[in-house]
């Protein structure tokens, strides 16, 4: 029961930042039927940022919740121009091209921003500095971090603050109403072009807040972290229905969560130990050795993949989503 | 346009010339250094596997970005029977067709799942399939190892066929023939029966029926075409080719280990079918000679410029072969879609707006 809890907690800090790439992923798909490929990088990039901008302050004996202000306050600006960058100059003149030409270029770009990264950040891995002390809370019976709770307390609050935005405000109305047609939205006074540089935009702006709350959980950040995340938070958004933003936050918190019992429960699932009288080889080993663990926690990353997999050959259109996924 | 292009005596001798640059080509290499053959070696692989992957992408249109890990099966099919770790030594003329066909097993059971999908989701879904393998071959070293996990597996087996080990050198005629020389060969006409079946594939029945299905899905099931058996042939095929071209690797190489098949792989070989012209055989030759080439020719000047000119090495030719790929899909993408030798309806479709 307190490994449950502990992997519940474990899986919920993980899937609201999963949640929050998501959303980054969901958003443009939802406008212009993209997979961003490199918005995973966005997010790698803004943890860099914060890790060379908390690096030079840490000595300097500032408060250390200020230092990682400042590192997401300079993370967030450079994020923000690495999306606008993008759809500007390897998107945008793609946009009425078929649907192939845009993902390639997206896995172009995302190539070259990691090379990029590694150039400037080197290909170790770069610690990020212990600067805040850890304080642990105990929650029915599992250890909670202040890092944990801030991350979902932050994410939470980012995605209030972007459903209010894309519900209740004229940039929003916009956004949807170019999510649905682009054409007609033009007609109606709607500059499309902005909208969609606006999407890009606020995608990378989550995304590297979400960067910098990867980098301070993990302690560690390398130019390889956003593939990995962005395929993952990707299947998060296909999980809750790809283009429906409910869904992203939805479908992160499940995927987090999935993850987080899977690894936590697959070593003794799959302990062949518990079935030990079914062979002589078996009952054997196990009296040598009390697990035959076919699949550890090891696995954990191919949780991700498989729900994606899953949901997309057993409901495309996700949780909460209304989209066919077969759309050509 | 041109007639005298078409005239069989340009054409035959054409072709002698190509024959003859490429049977003295190894020679030639080897005087600027044994290295210059392996690399030759290894863009031959990859016309193999962009071969392949021109199957799946080029002619049905199914984009595919978890290829390599065909590659990574066939490998490991002929590490596994045809070196020390099980203690089996099979000659490679039985390793190579089992390796095959498990790699096409493996492409079936990618393509059944995946029928429905089109476009941008089957790209994901099979990039997440060639993680799958990656992540299982890294870790199916317990309770039972059977990869050997990270560390990979080492002393495979070379081939040899009628004595002669293609591991070694030796003095065939008087000339100097080295192990790399050996598998050039060996390389080439292994290439050359792929590019047949693929030229022979492309004007077949199978061919228009991919082009049908790429094309307009509905319509081609509308046309009585098996779209269902059609997708799956597609995907045994293209990892039947990778399969083949993996268990060369292994040889070839002597040791794997799952390093060898990240995801980086996958979008290397899709660099090159898009570079050179999705669909387009001569072209995804094209791409793939260019994109293993151009960045070793770096390697060899860029690193020595660098040094005489700021005394160390600032940018390591690998990230610069990396952007280079990168750069080459988002430029090839916004100025030339259909690739750099582009087949006919490939161009047409590319630069067709969408509705």
């Amino acid at each position: 029961m307190d490994i449950f809890v502990q992997q519940l907690f474990n899986g919920l800090t993980l899937g609201a930042v999963y949640a929050v790439v998501a959303l980054g992923y969901t958003m443009v798909y939802g406008i212009i039927q993209l997979i961003n490929f490199a918005h995973g990088e966005v997010v790698m990039i803004g943890a860099m940022v914060a890790f060379t901008v908390i690096n030079v302050l840490a000595a300097g004996g500032m408060p250390p919740l200020v230092v990682v202000l400042l590192g997401t306050g300079c993370a967030i600006p450079v994020c923000v121009l690495v999306g606008y960058a993008m759809e500007r100059l390897a998107y945008r003149p793609l946009r009425r091209a078929p649907r192939l030409a845009p993902l390639i270029t997206a896995i172009g770009v995302s190539i070259i921003l990691q090379h990029l990264a590694m150039l400037v950040w080197s290909r170790n891995v770069l610690a990020f500095p212990q600067i805040i002390p850890i304080q642990t809370y105990t929650v029915l019976g599992a250890v909670v971090t202040q890092v944990q709770l801030a991350i979902i307390a932050i994410c939470v609050l980012m995605m209030a603050g972007l459903a209010a935005l894309v519900y209740r405000t004229r940039l929003g109305t916009a956004m949807r109403a170019t999510a649905q047609n682009q054409q007609v939205a033009g007609l109606m006074g709607v500059d499309v072009n902005r909208v969609i540089a606006a999407t890009f935009v606020i995608g990378a702006a989550l995304g590297a807040v979400a960067g910098v709350m990867v980098g301070t959980y993990y302690g560690v950040a390398q130019y390889t972290m956003g593939s990995i995340l962005g395929l993952k938070a990707f299947a998060a958004a296909v999980l809750g229905g790809i283009g429906n933003i409910p869904g992203a936050m939805v479908g992160g918190l499940v995927l987090g969560v999935v993850e987080a019992l899977g690894a936590g429960y697959i070593g003794e699932l799959t302990d062949l130990c518990h079935i030990a009288g079914v062979s002589d080889w078996l009952t054997e080993r196990c009296r040598a050795d009390s697990h035959f663990i076919l699949f550890g926690s090891n696995y954990q990353d191919v949780f991700a993949f498989v729900v994606l997999i899953l949901v997309l050959v057993i409901r495309p259109s996700g949780l909460l989503g209304e989209r066919v996924g077969d759309r050509a | 346009v041109s007639g005298w292009r078409k005239h069989p005596a340009v054409v035959g001798s054409g072709v002698a010339l190509v024959a003859l640059a490429l049977v003295l080509l190894p020679f030639a290499l080897s005087a600027a250094g044994t290295a210059w053959v392996r690399i030759a070696n290894f863009a031959i692989l990859y016309v193999l596997l962009a071969l392949g992957l021109n199957i799946v992408v080029g002619f049905a249109g199914l984009l595919d970005l978890g290829y390599i890990a065909f590659y990574a099966v066939g490998a490991y099919a002929y590490a596994l029977l045809a070196g020390p770790h099980f203690g089996l030594h099979l000659p490679f003329w039985v390793v190579l067709p089992i390796g095959a066909a498990i790699a096409a097993i493996f492409g079936i059971l990618l393509g059944a799942p995946t029928l429905k999908l089109r476009g941008d989701y089957l790209a994901i879904v099979t990039l997440g399939f060639g993680e799958i393998v990656r992540i299982f071959l890294n870790n199916l070293s317990r309770p039972v190892n059977i990869t050997n996990g990270p560390q990979g597996l080492a002393r495979i087996d070379p081939f040899s066929l009628f004595g002669i080990d293609f591991s070694q050198h030796e003095r065939i005629a008087g000339v100097l023939v080295s192990g790399p020389m050996k598998y050039y060969f060996l390389l080439l006409l292994v290439m050359l029966a792929l590019i047949v079946v693929n030229v022979r594939l492309q004007n077949s029945r199978i061919g228009r029926a991919w082009e049908a299905i790429r094309e307009d899905e509905i319509a081609a099931r509308a046309m009585g075409i098996d779209t269902t058996r059609m997708k799956l042939l597609a995907f045994a095929m293209g990892a039947t080719f990778g399969g083949v071209a993996g268990g060369m690797f292994s040889a070839i190489q002597g040791f794997i280990s799952p390093e060898s098949f990240v995801l980086v792989e996958s979008v290397m070989v899709v660099s090159m079918v898009v570079l050179g012209g999705m669909g387009n055989i001569w072209g995804v030759i094209l791409g793939a000679v260019l994109l293993s080439f151009v960045p070793e020719i770096l390697r060899y000047t860029v690193e020595p410029a660098q040094q005489a000119v700021f005394g160390k090495t600032l940018i390591e030719p690998e990230v610069i072969r990396m952007l280079l790929f990168g750069l080459a899909l988002v430029l090839i993408m916004l100025f030339r879609p259909a690739g750099l030798l582009p087949s006919a309806v490939r161009q047409r479709e590319l630069t067709q707006q969408a509705p």
